[in-house]
């Protein structure tokens, strides 16, 4: 179990419906439904990931968060979850709407290109970086809108988006993020996680 | 071959029946009782009776879903799926399958001897609907002592007798699986069962629908009907590549109008076997029943309406290179199953095999539809714990 899947079921009350928007093989789902009796619903859009949702009786729609979100109702779960899928789509502002609309409140993580190595590999060796939380190179990345958990600081506060409570994942460690730490929290966390009302 | 009496009396002694006394309101108003309905089942209930499957046919087919039809000696239509070891395994499951009123493989329909006339009902059979052929079928479940379903399962016609046994009698089943089907049928479905109807209805041997009072089937009528269906089933790719410009055993045109194609022979061959085994009215009936099925127009509130309260776990599957049930109609079901807040499952199957993909061999989505059936037992049996 990854620590961010952690951080986030521990964001979670018991007993509520989630949706968890790209899901994947479901491995999140599967802990929350198991740790806090959660309803878990799932949208995933590659095939093998949808059977394997399946095949552990998890419920899964097959399909594009980019064009297919307006099928939920509107406030019709609890939270919904997007976990470092923002960066890839092409419109990372409608999804994020969506979501808001959906959910009563939306967890969204992201993969923190602030983290000191990815600006180090920029400065000291002029290549785009590849990390562990940002494995491909800059020709097959899926990721199209990189930002800093700075960057969605800032965001969230132009398009008057409530920022709850956001923590900073660094391998094993987490730590809250505040206005006050949060040149230095940017830093040094690899993933950013935010619990948006 | 037998005559098309002699081959009814012989299908009666090889077809389970239920009499269904119990009236039934048909949705043309009329009311009917003590009627047959024709079953087969595979498998045995279990104690805790959590192994229940209802599969529900499509247009042509009958309640012999695997193992041999004892009538046309040929595989059962879903023996593909079903059977000892198969997607829905036999010697786990209990599999219930009913043959529709207004068919022709013993259930109530157009072919039946009308009590008061001693005669074939012919077209004095009363058009029938999707919804009362599922509330004939409910019935089954109390004579076999059933309360909940494990799973209820159906692809085509099937999946839109499904949709409506869901939203007829909720929760009486825990899970479901439509495949390839919608909540109505489009403008090009009811066309193309237009044009079935036409072809029966010009064969000048259909005679009103009364043959059967001279002992024959209007067969060229009836096999166009058929091939037309084959055509919608396949797709354009899946075609192409199963026969091309291929010739049927010749190494030229033969400047004529015989099967000269690889693909009109095929036609022409399913057309032609598909006679030996149903009844041209029961197609007729059938289709109707097809083309009349749109359940937001039978709920006020739309299908969000259709599908309030329910909780029973749906999956529904759609194939890629289906154009008679579009992947896009599939998803139209999902979203409003979301939107009443149904727990759904979607997934669509890449083929080319078109809208038959549920009937051959398919692995990945007979691989799917065993994933979701063996993981929702598990589900079932914790709930009835």
């Amino acid at each position: 179990m990854k620590k961010e899947f952690r951080v986030i079921a521990d964001l979670l009350p018991r007993n509520i419906r989630v949706l968890d928007v790209g899901c994947g093989d479901g491995s999140l789902m599967s802990h929350l439904i198991k740790e806090k009796s959660i309803e878990a619903r799932g949208l995933e859009i590659v095939e093998e990931n949808v059977k394997k949702c399946i095949y552990k009786g998890l419920s899964v729609i097959e399909g594009n968060a980019e064009t297919e979100l307006h099928q939920f109702p509107t406030k019709s779960f609890d939270f919904v979850i997007l976990s470092q899928t923002l960066q890839a789509f092409y419109n990372p502002e409608k999804v994020l709407k969506d979501l808001l609309r959906i959910g009563k409140s939306v967890i969204i993580s992201i993969p923190n290109f602030g983290y000191w190595k990815v600006r180090t590999s920029l400065l000291f060796f002029g290549k785009m970086p590849v990390t562990k939380t940002l494995p491909n190179s800059w020709y097959n990345t899926p990721n199209l809108h990189m930002c800093t958990i700075k960057d969605f600081f800032d965001f969230c506060i132009e398009k008057k988006i409530n920022i709850n409570k956001v923590v900073g994942v660094n391998e094993e460690n987490t730590s809250e993020i505040k206005k006050s730490n949060l040149e230095i929290k940017n830093l040094f966390s690899k993933v950013g996680i935010f619990l948006l009302k | 071959m037998p005559s098309i009496a002699g081959l009814f009396f012989y299908m009666s002694e090889k077809i389970k029946k239920l009499n269904v006394s119990k009236p039934l309101v048909l949705d043309c108003k009329k009311t009917v009782k003590d009627f047959p309905l024709a079953y087969e089942t595979y498998g045995n209930l279990n104690k805790n009776k959590d192994n229940a499957i209802l599969i529900f046919h499509a247009l042509t087919g009958d309640q012999f879903v695997s193992g041999t039809n004892p009538i046309t000696k040929k595989d059962g239509w879903w023996v593909t799926a079903v059977g000892p070891g198969k997607a829905i395994d036999t010697n786990k499951y209990f599999v219930i399958c009913a043959n529709v009123i207004g068919g022709c493989m013993g259930s109530w329909g157009p072919k039946e001897i009308d009590k008061n006339t001693n005669e074939a009902y012919g077209l004095n059979f009363p058009v029938i609907t999707i919804k009362d052929m599922v509330k004939s079928q409910e019935t089954l479940l109390d004579h076999l002592g059933i309360d909940k379903l494990l799973c209820a399962a159906g692809g085509s016609m099937g999946g839109m007798q499904l949709l409506q046994f869901c939203a007829t009698f909720p929760n009486k089943t825990f899970s479901a699986v439509p495949i390839a089907c919608s909540t109505n049928h489009s403008a090009q479905n009811i066309a193309l069962n237009e044009l079935a109807r036409q072809a029966i209805m010009a064969d000048p041997v259909w005679d009103n629908g009364k043959y059967l009072k001279k002992n024959i089937q209007p067969k060229n009528g009836l096999a166009v009907a058929r091939m037309v269906g084959h055509i919608s089933y396949l797709s354009e790719k899946g075609m192409q590549e199963k026969f091309g410009r291929k010739l049927q055993e010749k190494a030229d045109y033969e400047f004529s109008f015989d099967a000269d194609f690889k693909v009109e022979s095929y036609l022409r061959h399913q057309g032609f076997a598909f006679v030996e085994r149903f009844d041209a009215n029961s197609i007729l009936y059938i289709t109707r029943a097809m083309d009349y099925f749109d359940l937001s127009r039978q709920f006020k509130g739309g299908l969000v309406e259709a599908f309030k309260n329910q909780k029973t776990k749906f999956l529904i599957i759609s194939f890629s290179s289906d154009w008679l049930y579009t992947t896009k109609e599939n998803k139209d079901t999902v979203i409003a199953l979301n939107s009443a807040g149904a727990d759904v499952s979607f997934a669509e199957i890449k083929t080319d095999k078109g809208h038959d993909s549920f009937l051959v061999n398919e692995p990945e989505f007979l691989k799917t539809l065993k994933g979701f059936i063996d993981s929702m037992h598990i589900k079932f049996k914790n709930e009835k714990k």
